[in-house]
């Protein structure tokens, strides 16, 4: 697919989300009956969940009958390189979630030492499925079994110089998919909220620096864990660690952050983050704010 | 109908000594058994006051319950809900059921959750609206979040019986 037609998908799910804005009077379809913060936020694919961390929760407000949206726009502003990152994601039924996020990831100065012109911008879209399988975060109390879920993440590298790239790293594609298992477990008693997930991937930086590479080029399992505190019906502060594979051979690091998610109410939320994505491309310690705003109806 | 604070004790009163309901618009319904099992609650208490405590007791729970019936039958999502309830027993009853849950003194006296709420057709979001107010109600007791939590984890897994599937 094109850039265009990805926007104009991005804007089709937006314009389906008004849609249903404009038709929540006659039917409460959006029905914004899900509690506070109990589907996670958006993180930096798309999909809920923290930050780097994607969860088995289900975007969006809507309940068990209902349907809800949201739209977001994420920074993130690292020592040498910046993240930019928008999309719009559906929850259906608190089953189904669809997603599509757009990220640009900027070398600024660090472009012409990688040979690259200065300031390029790698690019790439990212469309998300999620199913909730089993279990529900905040009703199963009385049991451990967590609310799982399982959800492929389609991503698509729009990136000009992809094949000089390629050539220089030995990058293989520059699209993957990933397919993940993701289990969430809210022990309300306890104020707490976990998470843990394997991410078959090929990924390499998420996929920002495609796909596969001269070490490997075979999916491995990886793993994204999370921890959430409640502090109020508002606020949940939290830590999350995320492995990737080394494809390339560039040593490639974990990501972690330390996060503090904020839900003004049912339609904004704010997450503020410590980011630590490691060393990007021979370029150390990338860590630095991140800040993700939502809006969702 | 509405229960101002003084009027509530009254008609409390007068409803266990005639053990009958007391509201206008009353829908027949059982009176408190008394000998009905606490297992009717829905959930096992917690163990030890401390929660209870949190709650401020007896009276404190009697609060909350005051203001989360004026909640519930002016929140516009549910309130058509409760529109042939009978609120003095409703009222008692969860006084009861929440002080029995947190670890209070008090046991529960009514029918079980899924018989009471079957037929009622309830939904998935009329279920959460309601856990919306009593947090409100809980708020405006002053009691500790970690402590509604408390309570809320022993009353979320219930949806499974009180929203049909
Ligand atoms: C955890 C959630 C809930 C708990 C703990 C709960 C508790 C109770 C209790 C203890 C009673 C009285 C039982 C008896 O008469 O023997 C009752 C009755 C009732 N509940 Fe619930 N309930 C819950 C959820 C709901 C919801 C979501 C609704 C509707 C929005 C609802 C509507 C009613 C109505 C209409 C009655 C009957 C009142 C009457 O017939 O006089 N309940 N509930």
């Amino acid at each position: 697919m094109t850039h265009r037609s990805h926007l104009a998908l991005g804007g089709a799910m937006f314009g389906a989300a008004l849609a249903f804005t404009v038709a929540a009077d006659a039917a409460p379809l959006l029905d914004q009956g899900k509690l506070l913060l109990t589907g996670g936020v958006t993180n930096v694919e798309g999909a809920a969940g923290g930050g780097i961390a994607t969860w088995a929760t289900i975007t969006g407000y809507g309940t068990n009958d209902g349907i809800g949206g949201n739209v977001h726009a994420t920074y993130a502003d690292v020592r040498d390189y910046r993240l930019t990152d928008y999309g719009a994601a559906v929850g259906l039924y608190n089953r189904v979630e669809l997603s599509y996020a757009r990220q640009d990831f900027d070398t600024r100065s660090v472009g012409p030492k990688l040979g690259l012109p200065q300031g390029y911008t790698f690019s790439q879209d990212v469309y998300g499925a999620k199913l909730r399988v089993i279990g529900d975060l905040v009703y199963d109390q009385d049991s451990l079994l967590p609310q799982i879920s399982v959800g492929l993440q389609h991503k698509e590298e729009s990136d000009k110089l992809h094949v000089i790239r390629s050539h220089a790293f030995g990058i293989r594609s520059a699209s993957g998919t990933d397919y993940y298992v993701a289990a969430t477990k809210l022990f309300l008693d306890q104020s707490l909220l976990v998470n843990a997930t394997v991410r078959y991937t090929k990924a390499n930086q998420g996929g920002l620096l495609g796909f596969g590479g001269p070490k490997s080029n075979d999916y491995k399992p990886q793993f994204e864990g999370s921890v959430g505190y409640l502090l109020s019906k508002k606020l949940v502060v939290g830590a999350e660690y995320r492995t990737k594979p080394d494809n390339v051979g560039l040593k490639e690091n974990d990501w972690y952050d330390l996060y503090a998610a904020y839900a003004l109410n049912k339609h904004v939320s704010v997450t503020l983050a410590y980011a630590n994505l490691g060393d990007i491309a021979t370029f150390k310690n990338q860590d630095g704010v991140y800040l993700s705003l939502q809006a969702g109806f | 109908m509405k229960l101002s604070r003084h009027m509530a004790p009254l008609l409390l009163a007068t409803l266990v000594a005639v053990s009958a309901p007391v509201c206008a618009q009353t829908v027949p319904a059982p009176a408190p058994d008394t000998t009905a099992s606490a297992s009717n609650a829905g959930a096992t208490p917690l163990a030890g006051d401390a929660v209870y405590k949190a709650f401020h007791g007896e009276e404190g729970i009697q609060r909350i319950m005051d203001d989360f019936i004026v909640r519930i039958t002016t929140d516009p999502r549910i309130k058509d809900r409760f529109a042939n309830a009978n609120l003095a027993r409703l009222k008692l009853l969860l006084v009861q059921q929440v002080s029995y849950l947190i670890g209070g003194p008090q046991t529960y006296t009514g029918r079980d959750m899924k018989t009471t709420h079957e037929g009622m057709g309830l939904q998935n979001g009329d279920f959460n609206a309601l856990a919306e107010d009593l947090q409100l109600s809980m708020d405006k007791e002053g009691v500790p979040f970690r402590a509604q939590n408390k309570l809320l984890a022993k009353l979320a897994p219930m949806e499974h019986q009180i929203v049909p599937r």
